[in-house]
C-alpha cells in the first residue's frame, strides 16, 4: 500500500510526539507510585482535574506557566490525599484510587460549571506555541519531529532519562525501589516507608496533573468534559506493559501514540474504510494481548497493593 | 506510660456495620457543603432539595426506584467479585454489553412475543458474564492483572458499541447513533404506577438470591474462603481457579442484567450514553454496603435519591448538578477510611512499671 506509507511523513511523527506527551508524563507519574508500592487508580481523575485547573488559571491570569504550576500543585494535593488513605491509613488501594477518580472527576465538572456556567461556545485560551531549539530544529526529519515542539513536550521527553536516573542512580531511587519490593527491609535499614511512599505519590500525581494541563493548554486550547477520556487508564496499562521499567514504559507510550496518530491520519485522509473506533480500540486490545504474552515474565513490585504497618510483624 | 495501638478485631459487630456507612455519608455531606457554600447557596436549602425532592410526588419516588435498580445490580456485581478478590472494575462495560445483547434479542421479529423478555434477560446475563470471564481467565491462567484488563475492556466495549451504532446497527430512522427500538413485546411490564418496571423487582430478587448464595451455599462459602485467603483455600482442597471464574461470571451476569433493565425498562434502544457511570457507582454502592448484598439495597437507594435529587437541586439553585458526583467520590473515601475502625479498634495499652 504505497499511499499508506506516504502518510508516515514528518508531520505524522511530529503529531505522534505531541500525542505521546501526556501519556509519557502520566505513565512516568504512575511508575513512581507503583515502584514505591502504591497503585494509583486516581490517575484518570487527577489528570482531568489538572486539565481543568490548568486551563482555568491560564484563562484568568493569561499566564500559561501559572496554569502549569496550578496543575502541578493540584496533582500534588491529590497525591497527598491518596497518601493519607493508602499510606497513613493503609486502606484498599483499589477502592481509594477509584474514589479519588470519582471525586476529582466530579470536582472538575462541578468547578468548571460553577466558574464558566454553560456558555454556547466553550471559552478558550492562547495555548503554548512550539519553541524551536536553535540549531537542533534544523536537523532534517529529527528537527521538526523532536526539536520544534511546545516546552511541555521537552519536559516530558526529558522526564524519561531523568526518571531512569532518579530510580537507578540515586539513593532516593534505591530507597523507593526497596520500599516497593521489601518495605520491611527498607524500614530496618532506617528508610521511612511512609515518607518515601508519600513522596512518590505526590511527585507522581503532580506529573498526572501536568499531563492533564498539557491537554487543555498545549495540545488543545479549551477544557471539555471528555478531554481525558480514558487516557489515565491507558497509562495504568502502559506501566504494566512496560514491566515497571521507565524506558520500556516510554516505548509503550510512543507505540500507543503511533496507533492514535495513524488513526487520526486515516480518518482525515479517508484512506481505509474502517470505522475509526476500531483504531481507537486497537491499542487497548493490543495491550491486553501484550500483557497476556509477557505476563509470565512480568513481575510487579512485590509490595504493590500491600499497606505497610510498622507494628504488625 | 499510656500508649495507643490498633488491634485487629476478630469480628465486626453488626451495629458498627450499620452505623459506619451513615457516619461516612454524613461526613461526606459535611465536606461537600463547602462546595455548596462556594456556589453561593444556602447549604440546608440545597441539601433539602437534594434529598427531599424524591419524596414529593409518587412519580418522583418511582423514578428514584427505577434509578436504584441498575445501581443495585452493579453494586451486587462488584460485591460478589470483590468477595473473591477478583477486582472487577469493568461493570460499566459488562452493563453495556448486556444491554446490547438484550436490545438485539428485543428487536428480532421472528421470535414469539412471549419469549422475548426471558430471552433478553438470559442473553444479557450470558454476555455480561462472558465479558467478566475473559479477564478472570487471563488472571487465573496467565496471572494478568485483573484491574487493568477490566478497565481496558470498558473502553474496548464502548468503542465496539460506538462502531456498531454508527455502522451496521444504526437505526436508519434516527439521526443519532442509536440502535433500532425494541419490539413493544420486549419491554419489561410496568408493575405499578407509570415507570416501575420488572427490572426493579428483579434487582431486589437478585439481592436476596445473592445474599442466600453467599451465606447459605457451598459456592458462597468457597467464594468467601478464596477471597479471604487463597493459599489456605487451596490447601483445604478448594478449586481456587474455578471459584474465581464462577464468581466473575456471576458478577458479569449481574452487571449485564443492569443493562437489560435499562433497555427493556427505560431506554428501549442502545445509545452510547446508556450507562452514566453505573459501573463505577456500583463500586461505591458495594463498598458502602461492606459487600453485603442486603446492605446494597439501601446503599443503591441512597445514590438513586442523590442522583435524581441533584437534577432538581441544579434546576432550582445555582449549585451545579455534579455535586452528586463529588459526594459519591467523597463518600467512598470516607467509607474506606472509616472502615479501618471496624477492622481495627483503638486500644489503650498501659505499660507495666519496670
Amino acid at each position: 500500500m504505497p499511499d499508506l506509507l506516504s502518510l508516515l511523513d514528518v508531520g505524522f511523527f511530529a503529531a505522534l510526539i505531541r500525542i505521546a506527551t501526556p501519556l509519557l508524563l502520566a505513565t512516568l507519574g504512575e511508575l513512581y507510585c507503583e515502584r514505591s508500592g502504591v497503585l494509583n487508580l486516581g490517575i484518570e481523575g487527577i489528570m482531568l482535574l489538572g486539565a481543568m485547573v490548568g486551563f482555568t488559571v491560564t484563562y484568568f491570569t493569561g499566564e500559561l506557566w501559572l496554569g502549569v504550576a496550578a496543575a502541578l500543585a493540584t496533582g500534588a494535593l491529590c497525591g497527598l490525599v491518596m497518601a493519607l488513605l493508602t499510606v497513613i491509613l493503609g486502606v484498599s488501594q483499589h477502592v481509594s484510587g477509584i474514589g479519588m477518580t470519582l471525586l476529582a472527576t466530579g470536582l472538575a465538572f462541578f468547578l468548571y460549571r460553577l466558574v464558566f456556567g454553560q456558555p454556547p461556545v466553550p471559552p478558550n485560551v492562547e495555548a503554548f506555541q512550539p519553541v524551536p531549539i536553535p540549531g537542533l530544529a534544523d536537523i532534517p526529519f529529527l528537527g521538526p519531529v523532536l526539536f520544534n515542539q511546545v516546552p511541555l513536550t521537552y519536559i516530558a521527553l526529558l522526564a524519561v532519562p531523568v526518571t531512569a536516573w532518579l530510580l537507578y542512580r540515586t539513593s532516593w531511587g534505591l530507597s523507593l525501589r526497596t520500599v516497593g519490593e521489601n518495605p520491611r527491609a527498607a524500614d530496618a535499614a532506617g528508610v521511612s516507608v511512609w515518607s518515601i511512599r508519600t513522596g512518590a505519590l505526590v511527585l507522581g500525581s503532580a506529573l498526572m496533573g501536568l499531563a492533564g494541563a498539557y491537554l487543555t493548554i498545549a495540545q488543545f486550547n479549551a477544557f471539555t468534559f471528555g478531554v481525558v477520556s480514558g487516557r489515565g487508564w491507558v497509562c495504568i496499562a502502559l506501566v504494566v506493559f512496560g514491566q515497571w521499567y521507565p524506558w520500556r514504559c516510554a516505548a509503550g507510550a510512543l507505540l500507543f501514540a503511533f496507533l492514535e496518530a495513524l488513526q487520526l491520519r486515516l480518518q482525515a485522509t479517508n484512506t481505509l474504510h474502517i470505522p475509526y473506533e476500531i483504531f481507537l480500540m486497537l491499542p487497548f486490545v493490543l495491550t491486553i494481548v501484550a500483557m497476556a504474552l509477557v505476563s509470565r515474565n512480568a513481575r510487579a513490585p512485590a509490595a504493590l497493593l500491600i499497606p505497610f504497618r510498622k507494628e504488625e510483624r | 506510660m499510656i500508649r495507643f495501638r490498633l488491634e485487629r478485631r476478630q469480628e465486626t459487630p453488626v451495629s458498627v456495620q450499620i452505623i459506619l456507612p451513615l457516619i461516612a455519608v454524613v461526613a461526606a455531606l459535611l465536606i461537600c457543603s463547602i462546595l455548596v457554600w462556594l456556589s453561593g447557596t444556602n447549604v440546608v436549602e440545597a441539601y433539602k432539595l437534594l434529598f427531599l425532592s424524591t419524596f414529593e410526588t409518587t412519580d418522583d419516588l418511582q423514578d428514584t426506584l427505577v434509578k436504584a435498580s441498575p445501581l443495585l445490580f452493579t453494586g451486587l456485581a462488584v460485591a460478589v467479585a470483590f468477595r473473591a478478590k477478583f477486582w472487577n472494575i469493568g461493570a460499566e462495560g459488562q452493563l453495556l454489553a448486556g444491554a446490547c445483547a438484550a436490545s438485539f434479542i428485543g428487536e428480532q421479529m421472528w421470535l414469539p412475543g412471549f419469549t422475548l423478555v426471558p430471552l433478553m434477560i438470559l442473553a444479557a446475563a450470558i454476555v455480561g458474564g462472558i465479558f467478566a470471564l475473559v479477564p478472570a481467565m487471563l488472571k487465573v491462567k496467565l496471572k494478568v492483572d485483573d484491574v487493568v484488563t477490566t478497565l481496558l475492556l470498558n473502553s474496548i466495549i464502548l468503542y465496539g458499541v460506538m462502531a456498531l451504532l454508527e455502522g451496521p446497527w444504526k437505526d436508519p430512522k434516527s439521526g443519532y447513533p442509536n440502535s433500532p427500538v425494541i419490539r413493544p413485546d420486549a419491554e419489561y411490564p410496568i408493575l405499578a404506577g407509570y415507570s416501575l418496571h420488572l427490572g426493579v423487582l428483579l434487582s431486589l430478587i437478585a439481592a436476596l438470591v445473592v445474599w442466600w448464595v453467599m451465606r447459605k451455599t457451598t459456592l458462597g462459602f468457597s467464594i468467601r474462603a478464596v477471597g479471604e485467603n487463597a493459599a489456605a483455600a487451596r490447601y483445604a482442597g478448594l478449586p481456587v481457579a474455578r471459584v474465581i471464574l464462577i464468581a466473575a461470571m456471576i458478577s458479569g451476569a449481574l452487571a449485564g442484567l443492569a443493562g437489560a433493565g435499562e433497555i427493556a425498562g427505560v431506554r428501549y434502544r442502545v445509545t452510547t450514553d446508556l450507562s452514566s457511570g453505573y459501573g463505577y457507582a456500583g463500586i461505591v454502592v458495594a463498598t458502602l454496603a461492606e459487600l453485603n448484598p442486603i446492605g446494597a439495597i439501601p446503599a443503591a437507594l441512597f445514590f438513586a435519591v442523590l442522583f435524581n435529587g441533584a437534577g432538581t437541586m441544579a434546576r432550582t439553585t445555582g449549585v451545579p448538578i455534579y455535586l452528586a458526583d463529588v459526594i459519591q467520590g467523597v463518600a467512598l473515601l470516607t467509607m474506606v477510611a472509616g472502615r479501618l475502625f471496624t477492622a481495627y479498634r483503638l486500644r489503650i495499652v498501659r505499660a507495666a512499671h519496670a
